[in-house]
């Protein structure tokens, strides 16, 4: 038997959970420390996963480090099967590096510090999961799992509007599970043999008829689109990303909103071609309307976290143009370099409002002036990140975006394209209008006198992400060595 | 011939004489047994489920009693329920019923022997009598705060709906009993069967007379609307126990009345194409309508007794579906998800009586704040709701899944049965719903700003039931294979061969 390596991934932030559950609730220090060890081991591993397979395994599409199938529950012929490949193992890392910064910047977290951590790595735990099942039952296991600890950390330690936000994320995402769930029971009983292994149904999907085909496509892209979320799904997004504490945005808007796309590129892209090409004219349109809306309604914001919870749905609308213009290499690879582009920028950007809001109290753009004269270390990384945002080249935004227009003005309707191209125009727009009123122009001395510079614990959060934001912007050639051939796979298996 | 082995009959036998000592015990204790009386039931309840163990499967008395895997199976859901009321009943009966606590336990112990017969009757008036011995004791049970109007508001209005529907079961029963000449289930089937063959389909609107007669008179048991406007009121008023094990222990034993008398007695008649007498359909309505009804009206509850009253009623629909998806899957489905329910609804109820026990009060905002002063509490109460409302990897999620899972794969079998699509669909649909006053609760205790001015105290009985309650779902849940395997055999009691 090999290394288990992705069941560790997977359940070590579970074992860290009991080993916070156990530790006494005053020692505070314990519980933060127990729960960061216990999310930097998978980091570390999935160091080694990204590192391991592009040397072993990028040059091939099939599943490496496959665990299982092991027999769960025989008599409904569930599986216990792991699997990573050229998609999922970055997102892995993403999960991984993006999880242990969060609770690095969770410390100053002082009310019920167990039950914070404890849900956290639970979160962790389904996230890993869901990147790394290969089981239709595991799979939606893992994707409801989170929502739990979502649920009760938005809820608990979330801003004033805490009980609503949570209630409308959990009740929207349940929404679109139950549609999955009727797709992957229809699935079930429609294979012959009944199986729920996903690489065996990706096999036989385009078997399926045409209608069902359509319903299944259907009903899975609703799941995923109310995670991504795409217009006009996305009305959870900014009571959630709004509402919750700091980490718990990062967590938000770098890993989950990528399970929604990740589910898209995993499940319903190749297994129902058909539906796809009939209706992939319809998820671009989408995606444009999610681009164009989501910078109108950022340029609209006053609140600095509303902006980037909005500046999401605009970026992640990238991803489902570049998902509409399937047949593109450039335009797939696009999407995955803006789901970790954007899971970097968008994290950080969540993680220094926090650091702001912690010193001030307030989001509100229009309160602020000037930062850059008090502030200037934490002014020079907000604007370097708002830069990478708004796509500046040598940074990872930047590449990306580039990929999918590129790639999806070949595929698509060209009009469609250029309209959708006018977003970055936009992206620029609100962030270099925050940039202005925030950190340039007059300082209020006798208001923000008392401000105190970023402090090394909160650098330590940001700066593996302007590390990997920049080196993805300059040479993004490993990381796309390191998903070809998984793309090019998907691609054929799209165009059956 | 009919063999008299009175082996198989030594599990209810033994209860019953059991419930006979406790009820002395407590007489001859001077009134003064204290707890002693409830650990006396308690262990009753285990002895009687090794001596279950121990019979296993088989039959006496003819075609009157059978040890068939359905009633093995829902046996030990009784006991379980029984198990864990009476766990949950020690703060009530310390404070409140001090005078009365044998005939408490005696009641639900003779209500458990009741159900018991019930699950092994084969033919239909030793079910009939099996369901009277389960009613009859809750009467007693619902009304047991002699001077509180809501319990005797409560055991009234059930006493009038349960004799009422009674009666109804009663009726349709005599024209079964005309139409085939016989009560006993299995030739009461194929007799049935020849009859409408014979006379090409002149039975029907009999027929039909006496499902709705039965369905009424069962549905009145399982609270199917519109058969359900008792429920709320009798868990409201009845001791929060007896509610609990209303919910379960009375829910399954109609469960089992409605398999045997409509699932297995009327099996020919369930074929669209074949029948007069579809009664899928229309159980598919009243399901459908327990499911929206329930979910909906219990958003808008302030008391948690009445909020548990109605998520009942939904969970009912629930079940329902996988009566109506009449294979293999479905009569199985129907034993886990009970299985399932039964941990979890029974923990929420003991969790309330605790709550009852100790703040007085089971309004749902005295839940506020107590995740900071009673952590295990809140945990093991938004473990048992999230189980309810069918969050993996807890049991009750893969109760719906399993149920779903048998109504998909009729309903895309193409014969006629894509109806149950829409039921999936509503089941789906309203548990959204089910969520929202779900979490509801959980919010309550876990959101709330200030910390609550109670701390629970648990005793040893009812900390037991919450741990029961807690590691049957997580255990359930994640590794449902042997409860599967257990419920899987099921089918086999309505004539499904084993592979």
């Amino acid at each position: 038997m090999q290394f288990p390596i992705l069941s560790l991934l997977v359940f070590i932030p579970l074992i860290g959970m009991v080993a916070v559950m156990v530790i006494p609730r005053e020692r505070k220090w314990a519980i933060r420390w127990t729960a960061t060890i216990a999310s930097f081991i998978p980091m570390v591993l999935s160091c080694w996963l990204v590192w391991d397979y592009y040397f072993r395994y990028s040059g091939s599409s099939a599943m490496a480090y496959a665990e299982g199938p092991f027999n769960w529950i025989p008599s409904l012929n569930i599986q216990y099967l792991l699997g990573a490949d050229g998609i999922s193992v970055p997102l892995l890392f993403l999960t991984g590096l993006l999880s242990t910064l969060s609770l690095i910047a969770s410390f100053n977290i002082e009310n019920r510090v167990k039950e914070y951590f404890a849900f956290f790595l639970l979160l962790e735990t389904g996230m890993m999961g869901v990147f790394v099942a290969l089981d239709f039952f595991l799979f939606y296991v893992f994707w409801e799992v989170m929502l739990v600890p979502m649920y009760f950390l938005i809820g608990v330690w979330g801003g004033p509007r805490k009980e609503y936000a949570a209630i409308k994320f959990f009740l929207y995402t349940l929404f679109g599970s139950i549609f999955m769930l009727v797709a992957i029971l229809i699935l079930y009983f429609t294979s012959e043999p009944h199986t729920l292994n996903m690489l065996t149904l990706i096999q036989t999907g385009p078997g399926l008829g045409h209608t069902l085909q359509v319903v299944c496509f259907v009903f899975f892209f609703i799941a995923f689109a109310i995670k991504v979320p795409v217009w006009p799904f996305h009305t959870w997004l900014p009571d959630a990303h709004v509402e919750a504490p700091t980490a718990v945005s990062v967590i938000l808007a770098g890993v989950l909103l990528k399970m929604g796309t990740y589910g898209m590129l995993r499940v319903s892209w190749p297994m129902f071609p058909e539906a796809l090409r009939q209706l992939s004219f319809w998820i671009a349109l989408l995606g444009a309307i999610s681009i164009i809306y989501g910078a109108l309604v950022s340029m609209a914001q006053k609140d600095l976290k509303k902006l980037v919870a909005y500046s999401s749905v605009s970026h992640m609308g990238y991803c489902m143009l570049a998902l509409g213009a399937f047949s593109s290499v450039q335009a797939i690879t696009g999407c995955m370099f803006q789901m970790l582009s954007h899971g970097l920028i968008t994290g950080a950007l969540f993680l220094l409002v926090g650091v702001l809001y912690d010193r001030a109290h307030t989001r509100e753009i229009a309160a602020f002036g000037g930062l850059g004269v008090k502030i200037p270390v934490y002014t020079s990384i907000m604007v370097f990140f708002s830069m990478a945002a708004l796509g500046l080249p040598g940074m990872s935004g930047f590449v990306s975006e580039f990929m999918v227009f590129i790639g999806a003005f070949g595929a698509l309707n060209k009009v469609l394209v250029g309209i959708s191209v006018l977003g970055v125009v936009l992206g620029a727009t609100y962030m270099l209008r925050m940039v202005q009123h925030m950190f340039l122009g007059d300082f209020d001395l006798s208001r923000w006198g008392g401000l105190t510079e970023i402090n090394v614990r909160e650098i330590i959060t940001v700066a593996p992400l302007m590390v990997l934001t920049l080196a993805i912007g300059i040479y993004p050639k490993p990381l796309s060595a390191l998903m070809s051939a998984t793309l090019e796979n998907l691609i054929n298996l799209m165009a059956r | 011939m009919p063999e008299y082995s009175i082996r198989m009959m030594l599990p209810e036998i033994f209860l019953f004489l059991w419930a006979l000592v406790v009820v002395t015990f407590d007489v001859l204790s001077k009134r003064k047994s204290g707890s002693a009386v409830g650990y006396l039931a308690l262990s009753g309840l285990v002895i009687c489920g090794v001596i279950l163990s121990v019979t296993g499967y088989g039959r006496g008395f003819g075609v009157m009693f059978f040890n068939d895997p359905m009633a093995v199976f829902f046996k030990v859901i009784f006991l379980g329920a029984a198990f864990m009321a009476i766990g949950s009943s020690f703060g009530l009966t310390r404070q409140k019923i001090v005078n009365h606590r044998g005939e408490f336990f005696g009641l639900i112990l003779l209500s458990t022997v009741g159900m018991m017969f019930l699950g092994s009757s084969q033919e239909l008036l030793s079910l009939y009598i099996g369901l009277e011995l389960t009613t009859i004791p809750l009467y007693v049970l619902a009304a047991f705060f002699k001077d509180d109007r809501k319990s005797v508001e409560a055991g009234i209005k059930y006493l009038i709906v349960g004799a009422l529907s009674s009666a109804l079961l009663l009726y349709g029963i005599s024209f079964l009993y005309g139409l085939s000449g016989t009560t006993d289930i299995v030739q009461m089937k194929i007799n049935l069967a020849v009859t409408q063959l014979v006379h090409e389909g002149d039975i029907g609107v009999i027929l039909i007379l006496a499902t709705v007669a039965i369905l009424a008179g069962i549905g009145f048991k399982l609270a199917l609307p519109p058969f359900h406007q008792w429920v709320p009121d009798v868990y409201e008023g009845s001791p929060t126990p007896v509610a609990a094990f209303l919910s379960v222990g009375s829910k399954a034993a109609g469960l089992v009345a409605f398999a045997k008398i409509v699932v297995n007695g009327l099996y020919a008649f369930y074929d669209p194409v074949m029948s007069p007498n579809d009664w899928g359909v229309l159980v598919g309505v009243l399901a459908a309508a327990a499911m929206i009804l329930g979910n909906v009206a219990a958003i808008r509850q302030t008391n948690i007794k009445r909020m548990l009253a109605y998520s009942t009623i939904a969970q009912a629909g629930y079940i329902m579906i996988g009566m109506v998806a009449m294979n293999e899957l479905g009569l199985a489905a129907v034993g886990f998800y009970t299985f399932a329910y039964l941990f979890a609804n029974m923990g929420a109820f003991a969790v309330v009586a605790l709550v009852e026990d100790q703040t007085g009060s089971c309004e749902i905002a005295t839940y506020s704040g107590l995740a900071r002063t009673s952590p295990f509490l809140s945990i093991t109460l938004s473990v048992f709701l999230l189980s309810l409302a069918g969050i993996p990897p807890l049991a009750g999620f893969f109760g719906k899944y399993y149920v779903f899972a048998a109504a998909i794969s009729l309903a895309g079998s193409g014969q006629g049965y894509s109806w149950l699509y829409w039921l999936v669909g509503i089941g789906l649909l309203t548990s959204v719903f089910a969520l929202y006053y779900y979490a509801n609760v959980i919010k309550m205790a876990w959101f709330a700003r200030e910390a609550s001015p109670h701390r629970i105290r648990y005793s040893g009985p009812a900390l037991a039931v919450l741990v029961i309650g807690l590691v049957g779902v997580l255990i359930v849940g994640l590794y449902p294979e042997p409860v599967v395997q257990f419920a899987s055999k099921i089918p086999f009691s309505f004539g499904f061969i084993p592979h």
